[in-house]
Formats: C-alpha cells, sequence, structure tokens
C-alpha cells in the first residue's frame, strides 16, 4: 500500500514538473525587464524553498530525535538533510546561472547568496558527521545536536552577512506581479514539494533499513536473521 | 568545599576549570604551541600579501581573528584529548557534578587559553602590522572576550562530538567553521573598528551580534552537551 502510495507521489510529482515546465517556458509571459531569462525562477525559487523546509524538517527530527529516541527521527532527519543539500546546491547553480545575464557576475557576496553557501557548508558538515560515527546510538544523538545548532545559527548568519553588505532582490508581492506568473511558481512549488516528499520518503526508507541493519547484526555475523534483511521488511 | 555535598553547578564548573588550567600549567605545552602557532599564522599573512604596510594595516582585525580560529582548533582538539587518554572522560562523567558543570568549566578554560593568547598577539599585531588603538583598549579588550568565549561555546560542544569520532582533526574545523561565520564577522569588524576608528558608530551592533551569539549558543551548549557525553 506504501509502496504504491509511493510510486503514484513520484507519478504525481513527474506530471506536475512536466505542466510546470510548460508553463514556466510558453505559458507564462516573460518579465518586461529581464525577458526570457527570468523564466529559470520558476524552478529556483521552488528548489530554494523546498531546501529550506527539508532543513526545517531536520531541525525538528532532531529535537524528536532528543526528546524520544525514536530512530524513525533519526532516520528522517537524516534523510531531510540529504535532500536539503541536494535541493540547496540545485537552487544555488540555477541562482548562480540566473545572476550571469542579470547581474552580470556568477556571485556576488549577498546576504542570501551568502546565507545559503554557509548552510550548505554546514549542512555538509552534518552529513559528514554521520558518515564518520559508526556507532549509530552516538551518531544519532551527535547529529541530532549538530542539526540543531546548525539551524539555530540561520538568522545569526543571516542578519551578519546583511549588515557586512547589502544586490538580491526582495521578494515581490503577489499582488504585484502578473497573475500568471504567480499561478506558474506556485504550480511549480507543488511540483518541487511532490518530488521533495518522493526523495526524502525514498530515503528515509533506505535509512530505516540501514538502521535495522546496524542494530540487527553485530558484525561478527555474517548475515543478518532472514525476517531483518532490508528487502523482507515492510515500513 | 565539603566532602559529603556533590558540589553546585557553578562551583563544579570552577572546579573543572581550575583542574584543566592546572594540568595546562604542569605542562605549558599546549600554550607554548598554540602561541607560536598563531605567530606563525600573523607572520604567513604578512607574506602572503606582500610588504604594503598599508593593506596590512587595514586588514589586521581579520589576520588577528584568523589567527586565533586556527589556534581554536588546536585548543579545542586538546581540551578533550586530555580526557580521552586514560579514559577520564569516564572519570568526569561518574563525578557527582553536572555534566553541564563540565560543559562550563572545559568551554570557560578554553575562552581563558584563547584569551590569554589574543592578548599576546595584540602587540606583535601593533609592531608587526603598525595598527594604532583608536578607540582604546576598553573596547578591544571586550571584542576581545566576547569572541574568544563565541569560539569556545560552539568549538567545545563540537569538540566533545569530533574527539570521538574518526577523522577528528577533519571533522572539528568541517562543523566549527560554518557556524562561526556570523561571530567571526561581527568580531574582525568590530575589531577593525577599534583599529580605524568608529565615524558611524556601527561598533554597537556589531558586538550587540556577538553578544547574541554569546547568548544563543552557551544556552544550546548548557542544554545539549549532557547528551553528548552520555555513554
Amino acid at each position: 500500500m506504501a509502496q504504491r502510495t509511493r510510486q503514484g507521489l513520484f507519478a504525481l510529482a513527474v506530471a506536475m514538473l512536466a505542466i510546470g515546465a510548460w508553463l514556466g517556458l510558453s505559458w507564462a509571459p516573460p518579465d518586461r525587464e529581464m525577458g526570457d531569462v527570468q523564466r529559470i525562477m520558476y524552478v529556483h525559487v521552488p528548489s530554494m524553498w523546498m531546501a529550506l523546509l527539508a532543513m526545517t524538517l531536520n531541525f525538528a527530527c532532531s529535537i524528536g530525535y532528543l526528546l524520544k529516541k525514536s530512530w524513525a527521527f533519526d532516520s528522517l532527519a537524516e534523510a531531510s538533510a540529504e535532500v536539503g543539500m541536494l535541493f540547496g546546491a540545485v537552487g544555488l547553480a540555477l541562482g548562480s546561472i540566473w545572476a550571469r545575464p542579470t547581474w552580470g557576475v556568477w556571485w556576488t557576496w549577498d546576504p542570501r547568496l551568502t546565507t545559503a553557501a554557509i548552510l550548505l557548508v554546514a549542512y555538509a558538515g552534518y552529513l559528514a558527521l554521520r558518515r564518520f560515527v559508526e556507532d549509530p546510538e552516538r551518531r544519532a544523538v551527535w547529529a541530532a545536536v549538530t542539526g540543531i545548532v546548525a539551524f539555530v545559527d540561520v538568522p545569526l548568519i543571516w542578519y551578519s552577512v546583511q549588515w557586512w553588505r547589502s544586490i538580491h532582490q526582495i521578494q515581490s508581492s503577489p499582488k504585484t506581479v502578473d497573475p500568471q506568473m504567480v499561478l506558474t511558481l506556485r504550480w511549480n512549488t507543488f511540483a518541487f514539494l511532490a518530488l521533495g516528499i518522493f526523495f526524502i520518503w525514498s530515503r528515509y526508507r533506505v535509512a530505516q533499513s540501514e538502521r535495522r541493519h546496524e542494530l540487527a547484526a553485530p558484525p561478527t555475523l555474517p548475515s543478518a536473521p532472514q525476517g531483518l534483511t532490508a528487502s523482507g521488511v515492510r515500513l | 568545599m565539603n566532602a559529603r555535598h556533590p558540589p553546585g553547578l557553578l562551583e563544579g564548573a570552577f572546579l573543572i576549570l581550575r583542574k584543566d588550567l592546572l594540568i595546562e600549567w604542569h605542562t605549558r605545552a599546549r600554550l607554548n604551541a598554540l602561541l607560536f602557532f598563531a605567530l606563525a599564522t600573523l607572520l604567513i599573512f604578512s607574506f602572503a600579501l606582500g610588504p604594503d604596510t598599508k593593506l596590512l594595516e587595514q586588514n589586521a582585525g581579520g589576520y588577528l581573528w584568523l589567527a586565533i580560529l586556527f589556534a581554536s582548533l588546536m585548543a579545542l582538539g586538546e581540551s578533550f584529548r586530555v580526557e580521552r587518554e586514560n579514559a577520564s572522560l569516564d572519570g568526569l562523567r561518574l563525578l557527582p557534578v553536572n555534566p553541564r558543570a563540565v560543559f562550563l568549566g572545559k568551554a570557560l578554560g578554553n575562552a581563558a587559553i584563547l584569551f590569554g593568547l589574543s592578548l599576546v598577539l595584540i602587540p606583535v599585531m601593533v609592531g608587526l602590522f603598525g595598527v594604532s588603538l583608536a578607540l582604546g583598549l576598553g573596547s578591544l579588550g571586550l571584542i576581545l572576550v566576547l569572541g574568544c568565549l563565541a569560539i569556545s561555546a560552539p568549538g567545545t560542544l563540537y569538540s566533545a562530538i569530533a574527539s570521538n569520532g574518526q577523522a577528528r582533526d577533519v571533522l572539528l574545523p568541517l562543523l566549527l567553521f560554518p557556524l562561526i561565520i556570523p561571530a567571526l564577522l561581527a568580531a574582525v569588524k568590530a575589531t577593525s573598528l577599534v583599529f580605524q576608528g568608529d565615524p558611524m558608530s556601527q561598533l554597537n551592533s556589531w558586538l550587540l551580534l556577538l553578544g547574541g551569539f554569546n547568548l544563543t549558543y552557551w544556552g544550546l551548549g548548557v542544554a545539549l552537551f549532557p547528551q553528548v557525553i552520555e555513554e
């Protein structure tokens, strides 16, 4: 059943992305100043939002793990951090491609860019920590602590970099923007959301079976008991 | 000290701090190594940029804090390495003190060592880069104290984590550097204002940021540390 739902979600995400691509590339009007270049917004903005959403989920799961010590929280935290990294990296690359024709540079030390870049490096540290610690329980606790400590830094990074220097346009209010543009952005946001949930869900399943494997089979035993192997378990 | 009552949080923190500083004082190995490491870093910066006195003077605040930050990696790593040896962390864990006291003691000890280091580096900066203290020693002292505390709180928390894992020398900077950016930025900006004067009175907002960073991470450290060292 869960498997069916997950496959359905994937199909939905792909269909929505296909329609979203058509909406963004031909249906929505070009920007008055930036022309067709602005169309990259319909993928850049949703992937950044998804990255932030995933990292917020990571934060919530980190707190959840420290309170309840449940493996589900740990696996979900791992899944959301990885998927957040993916969307963040894609969003940053797309932003960089957009910046080149509009601002004339690939990179500038604008508060948003800088904050996003610092966040990616911080979560790279988080993922590295997960790889370096072998004991699953120690790893879960330390990762949770690191997830909380890194997320709390976001507003501080934001303010410090804003004071440090301030080119990125502020968000436009939906009222001043062509309704076709707003609809396209909303559609794409939901398409990315469906894709993001699919990714996190799939990664969560992998993480759960990894946990099960780590906890079930001591390293000296040649194999895990039959009922506990990754393939035979339903979530 | 009364042997029959376990010490409270602050007393426990003080005892741990005293123990750490005593170990430090007996060997003096860490302090010496740190000092020469930081001095070498300052020298290297001069060579990296060439003998342009104006440029060196302008960026002096940045070099000072990078030297302190790099040195802090050694200091922080060492503060838990001494506990790994002979498994004395288990001893600390068994002590009838609140584990939060261990965090406070260790973090204060690290901050004190970094502050001592920065006190030695300032005259060197004046000599080497020709900086002048436009805003006086008081504000510089305050910045140094806040900056060292800001590195030490998340640094001690992460050092406790990194000292256990594999590849601990890589892990600490990987975790700490992105996190410390707001504090580093604020400390560098504030120090530059002290060196070059503050015509727009921006010093307070940077000090506020440093203060906020300290409040956040000392709070998080106290709240989360018991989980980190729990076995």
